[in-house]
C-alpha cells in the first residue's frame, strides 16, 4: 500500500474532530482489551479485532441518519460501537454472557441491534453484501429514502455473490453503499495474490455503479467520499462503492501467526498512517485542545472500556433453558 | 403415404393439451417449419411447427378442443399426389408404438388419474362448498389472497412476472399487484435469495420462488446461515419471516441435476419450517399459513401434483396449520406415513391392500418441520406396523428418522420392523425405464406392507 498524503489542514470545528478522536480511541481501547480477555480465556472462539481500521467506520458513521442500516461481516466490534452500540452488551457478548447483545448466543461474529439497524455480524464471506442490499431493497419497497451500508473486505469482494448483487443493485437502483474495507490481506492472502485486477472500486463499473478509492486512514477523507455516496444513493441514483484502503495492525484472528507480512510492514504503516495519531496532530497543530485535554479523553475511554470489561466478566452465563429459546418466533 | 401429425409432448410432465387454434385449414401446402397450430398446456401456449412438407389433408381434431391426450392424431398431411379421400388414416396412434412420452415416464405419478376423495377435515365446517382446483392454481389463489392482506408481502423469482411463472404458478399475480411486487429476478439464486433474506430482516415478507429447488443449491448458504439462525444468533432480536418455495423431486425425464427431493435435508435445520403439501387443499391453506408465519419456511412442491385437481373449500380465508399430520384413511392392520407425492403411492396401495383385506391407515405429515409424531405414534400404537414413503434417498431420510423415533417411544408396540420405501439410492437416470426404477412404486408399497404384515 503505497503512503498516501494526508490531509494536512482541516476547516474541521474542533467538536467534531474531537468526536473523531474519541470514537476512534473507544474502538482502539476496546479492542485492545478485547484481545487482553481473550488472552485470559474470558473470549473463547474466533476474534477479529478492528485495530487500525478505525477512521473507515468512524468517518463513515459520522454522515449517517437515523433509520439508515449497516451489516458487516464477523470484522464487526468496530462497526457496533460506531453506530453506538452500548460498549457492555457487546463485550458482554464477546464473554458469552447473558447481558450481551445476542444474551451470549452468537458471540463476536454474530451480534444485531435492531434499535441501532444494525444487522449483524455475519462469518460466511460476502454473504452480508446481498443481505445488505435487501436491506436497502426493503426501503425502496417502502418508499423510505434511507440508504444502507454493506461493508465487505478485499477477500469478500472476489466472492460470486457479490456481483450477483452488484447486477441487481444497480438493475434495481438500490440504496446500498458497498464500503470495501481493503485492508490488504484476506486472512492471510495479500490482495495481489488474490485479485486479479488491484482497484477494487472499479469492480462495479461493469454494472454501472460509480466507485471511488478513498485514504481510508483519514476519517475526514472518509467522511467527505460517504457525503457524496450518501447524497446519490438519497437521491434514488443506485449503488454505490467505496473502496477504503486500509491496513489491520493485528493478525487476522487471534490465532495468526503473521507469518504472510513482515513486522516492519505493520510497524510503517503505524508510524506513518495511523488514523488516530493523524487526528490528534489535526487537533493539536490547530490548537482545538491542549495534550491535557486529550489524556482527559484517554482516561475517559479507558473508564468506558474498564466498565465494558467489568460488565462482561461479571454477567452470568446464560441460564441453561436459553439453549431452546429465540429458535422459532411465536406467530 | 399419409402423416399423421400428433398432439405433442410439450413439457416433461404433459399429458393433455388443448388445441387453441389451427393456424392452417384442409386443403393448404405446408412447408416444415411452418405453425400449424397453436396448443395451450398448462404451462403455456406453444406452436406447433410442422416437420414435414405436404397438403393438410383433413384436420381430426377442431380448434378449442381442450383435454387432447399426448400422441392423438390431430390431423392428416398429404403427400404430393394423394387425397384425403382415400388416405389410409389408421385410428389414433397406439401409445405402444409411440416414443415414450412424458405422460408414460412420469408414470407412478400419472397411471391412473386417482380420484382421490379428501377425507372429512375436522377444520372445515360441515357444508362447506367445495371447489376443484388444481395445486397450481391453490398456491397463486394462497399468494394472491395473503398479497391482498399483507402490503409487506412480494413475490420474486425467476420468470414469476411477465412469463406468469416458469410452471404458471404465478399467473396472473403481476396483473394485479404490478411490477413492485411481483419481481423478475436474473438467473442468480445466491444473489436473490440473500437479497430477499435481507429485506426479510429489515421487515418485508418475501416468497421467493425457486424455479425448482434444485436450483435452491446455490441458495442454501442464505436459506440455512442467514434465514434460519438469525433469530437464535441475534437473541431474539430479528429473524427472516419468509417462504421459499418451488417444485422438489422429480420430474419426468429430466436427468439427475434437475431431479431430487429437498425434504430430509430442510427437515434437519433448526430455525427453518419445511412443508411438502400433497393436495390442493393443503397446498393453498399452508402457503397460507407459511406466509403468515414468523419464521422462514421453506416450502417444497411438486411439479407433476401441479397439475392435479382436488376439492379446496371455498372459504374466505382458508388456513392449515403447520406441524400437523393428517390422516387421510383409517385403518387398522398397518400405518402407512408419506408426504407430497410419496401420498400417491400410499393411497394407491392402500386402495389395492383393501382389495386383499389388508386395512391400511393412511398418514400425510404434510409438514416436516415440525413433525408431528404424535399422529403418527398413536397410530403405530393401533396398527402395530408401520411403512414410510418418501421419494427422496434412502439414507438419513424422513423414514429413517420416524423409523428411530417410533423405535424410541412405541417399541413396545411393534410388531415388525418399520420399513422405509424410499428412491433408489442413485442419481436419477434419464432412459426412460431406468427412471421408472429409480423412483418409489405402489407396488414396493405394498410389497412393503406385506412384508410387515407378514402376509
Amino acid at each position: 500500500m503505497a503512503a498516501k498524503k494526508k490531509t494536512g489542514k482541516s476547516n474541521t470545528s474542533a467538536e467534531e474532530l474531537l468526536g473523531y478522536y474519541r470514537d476512534m480511541l473507544l474502538i482502539r481501547r476496546f479492542e485492545e482489551k478485547a484481545g487482553q480477555l481473550y488472552g485470559m480465556g474470558l473470549i473463547g472462539g474466533f476474534c477479529h479485532l478492528y485495530i487500525g481500521q478505525e477512521a473507515v467506520i468512524t468517518g463513515i458513521e459520522a454522515v449517517t441518519e437515523e433509520d439508515d442500516k449497516r451489516i458487516t461481516s464477523y470484522r464487526d466490534h468496530g462497526h457496533m460501537l460506531a453506530c453506538g452500540m452500548d460498549p457492555k452488551g457487546v463485550m458482554a457478548e464477546l464473554t458469552g454472557r447473558e447481558g450481551g447483545y445476542s444474551k451470549g448466543k452468537g458471540g463476536s461474529m454474530h451480534m444485531f441491534s435492531k434499535e441501532k439497524h444494525f444487522y449483524g455480524g455475519h462469518g460466511i464471506v460476502g454473504a452480508q453484501v446481498p443481505l445488505g442490499a435487501g436491506l436497502a431493497f426493503a426501503d425502496k419497497y417502502m418508499g423510505n429514502d434511507r440508504v444502507s451500508f454493506a461493508y465487505f473486505g478485499d477477500g469478500a469482494a472476489n466472492q460470486g455473490q457479490v456481483y450477483e448483487t452488484f447486477n441487481m443493485a444497480s438493475l434495481w437502483k438500490l440504496p446500498v453503499i458497498f464500503v470495501i474495507e481493503n485492508n490488504q490481506y484476506a486472512m492471510g492472502t495479500s490482495q495481489q495474490r488474490a485479485s486479479s485486477t488491484p482497484d477494487l472500486y472499479t469492480r462495479g463499473a461493469a454494472f454501472g455503479i460509480p466507485g471511488e478509492e478513498v485514504d481510508g486512514m483519514d476519517v475526514l477523507a472518509v467522511k467527505a467520499a460517504t457525503e457524496k455516496a450518501v447524497a446519490h444513493c438519497r437521491a434514488g441514483e443506485g449503488p454505490y462503492i467505496l473502496e477504503m484502503t486500509t491496513y489491520r495492525y493485528r493478525g487476522h484472528s487471534m490465532s495468526d501467526p503473521a507469518k504472510y507480512r513482515t513486522r516492519e510492514e505493520v510497524q510503517k504503516v503505524r508510524e506513518e498512517r495511523d488514523a488516530i495519531e493523524h487526528v490528534r496532530e489535526l487537533i493539536l497543530a490547530g490548537n482545538h485542545a491542549s495534550e491535557d485535554d486529550l489524556k482527559a479523553i484517554d482516561k475517559e475511554i479507558k473508564a468506558v472500556v474498564n466498565e465494558a470489561a467489568d460488565f462482561s466478566r461479571e454477567s452470568p452465563e446464560p441460564a441453561l433453558e436459553e439453549l431452546w429459546t429465540d429458535i422459532y418466533a411465536e406467530a | 403415404m399419409a402423416i399423421e401429425i400428433l398432439m405433442p409432448a410439450l413439457s416433461p410432465t404433459m399429458e393433455e393439451g388443448t388445441l387453441a387454434k389451427w393456424l392452417v385449414k384442409e386443403g393448404d401446402t405446408v412447408e416444415s417449419g411452418d405453425i400449424l397450430a397453436e396448443i395451450e398446456t398448462d404451462k403455456a401456449t406453444m406452436e406447433l411447427e410442422a416437420v414435414d412438407e405436404g397438403v393438410i389433408g383433413k384436420i381430426l381434431i377442431a380448434e378449442g378442443t381442450a383435454n387432447v391426450a399426448v400422441n392423438t392424431a390431430i390431423a392428416v398431411l398429404l403427400e404430393e399426389g394423394e387425397d384425403a379421400a382415400n388416405a389410409a388414416v389408421s385410428a389414433p396412434a397406439p401409445a405402444a408404438d409411440a416414443a415414450p412420452t412424458a405422460a408414460e415416464t412420469a408414470a407412478p405419478a400419472a397411471a391412473t388419474p386417482v380420484a382421490t376423495v379428501v377425507p372429512e377435515d375436522t377444520e372445515i365446517p360441515a357444508g362447506t362448498e367445495m371447489r376443484s382446483t388444481t395445486v397450481r392454481e391453490a398456491l397463486r389463489d394462497a399468494m394472491a389472497e395473503e398479497m391482498r392482506r399483507d402490503e409487506t408481502v412480494y413475490l420474486m423469482g425467476e420468470e414469476v412476472a411477465e412469463y406468469q411463472g416458469a410452471y404458471k404458478v404465478s399467473q396472473g399475480l403481476l396483473d394485479e399487484f404490478g411490477a413492485r411486487r411481483v419481481i423478475d429476478t436474473p438467473i442468480t439464486e445466491h444473489g436473490f435469495t440473500g437479497i430477499a433474506t435481507g429485506s426479510a430482516m429489515a421487515g418485508l415478507r418475501p416468497i421467493v420462488e425457486f424455479m425448482t429447488f434444485n436450483f435452491a443449491m446455490q441458495a442454501i448458504d442464505h436459506i440455512i446461515n442467514s434465514a434460519a439462525k438469525t433469530l437464535y444468533m441475534s437473541g431474539g432480536q430479528m429473524g427472516a419471516p419468509m417462504v421459499f418455495r418451488g417444485a422438489s423431486g422429480a420430474a419426468a425425464r429430466v436427468g439427475a441435476q434437475h431431479s431430487q427431493d429437498y425434504a430430509a435435508w430442510y427437515a434437519q435445520i433448526p430455525g427453518l419450517k419445511v412443508v411438502m403439501p400433497y393436495s390442493a387443499a393443503d397446498a393453498k391453506g399452508l402457503l397460507k399459513s407459511a406466509i403468515r408465519d414468523p419464521n422462514p419456511v421453506v416450502f417444497l412442491e411438486n411439479e407433476i401434483l401441479y397439475g392435479r385437481s382436488f376439492d379446496v373449500p371455498v372459504l374466505e380465508d382458508y388456513t392449515v396449520p403447520i406441524g400437523k399430520a393428517k390422516i387421510w384413511r383409517e385403518g387398522s392392520d398397518v400405518t402407512i406415513v408419506s408426504f407430497g407425492i410419496g401420498m400417491q403411492y400410499a393411497l394407491e396401495a392402500a386402495d389395492k391392500l383393501a382389495e386383499d383385506g389388508i386395512s391400511a391407515e393412511v398418514i400425510d405429515l404434510r409438514s416436516l418441520r415440525p413433525i408431528d409424531y404424535d399422529t403418527v405414534l398413536n397410530s403405530v400404537m393401533k396398527t402395530n406396523r408401520c411403512v414410510t414413503v418418501e421419494e427422496g434417498w434412502p439414507v438419513a431420510s424422513i423414514g429413517n428418522h420416524l423409523s428411530a423415533t417410533i423405535m424410541e417411544r412405541a417399541f413396545d408396540y411393534l410388531d415388525a420392523p418399520v420399513i422405509n420405501c424410499c428412491g433408489k439410492d442413485v442419481p436419477m437416470p434419464y432412459a426412460a425405464n431406468l427412471e421408472k426404477l429409480a423412483l418409489v412404486t405402489t407396488d414396493e408399497v405394498i410389497a412393503a406392507v406385506k412384508q410387515v404384515t407378514y402376509r
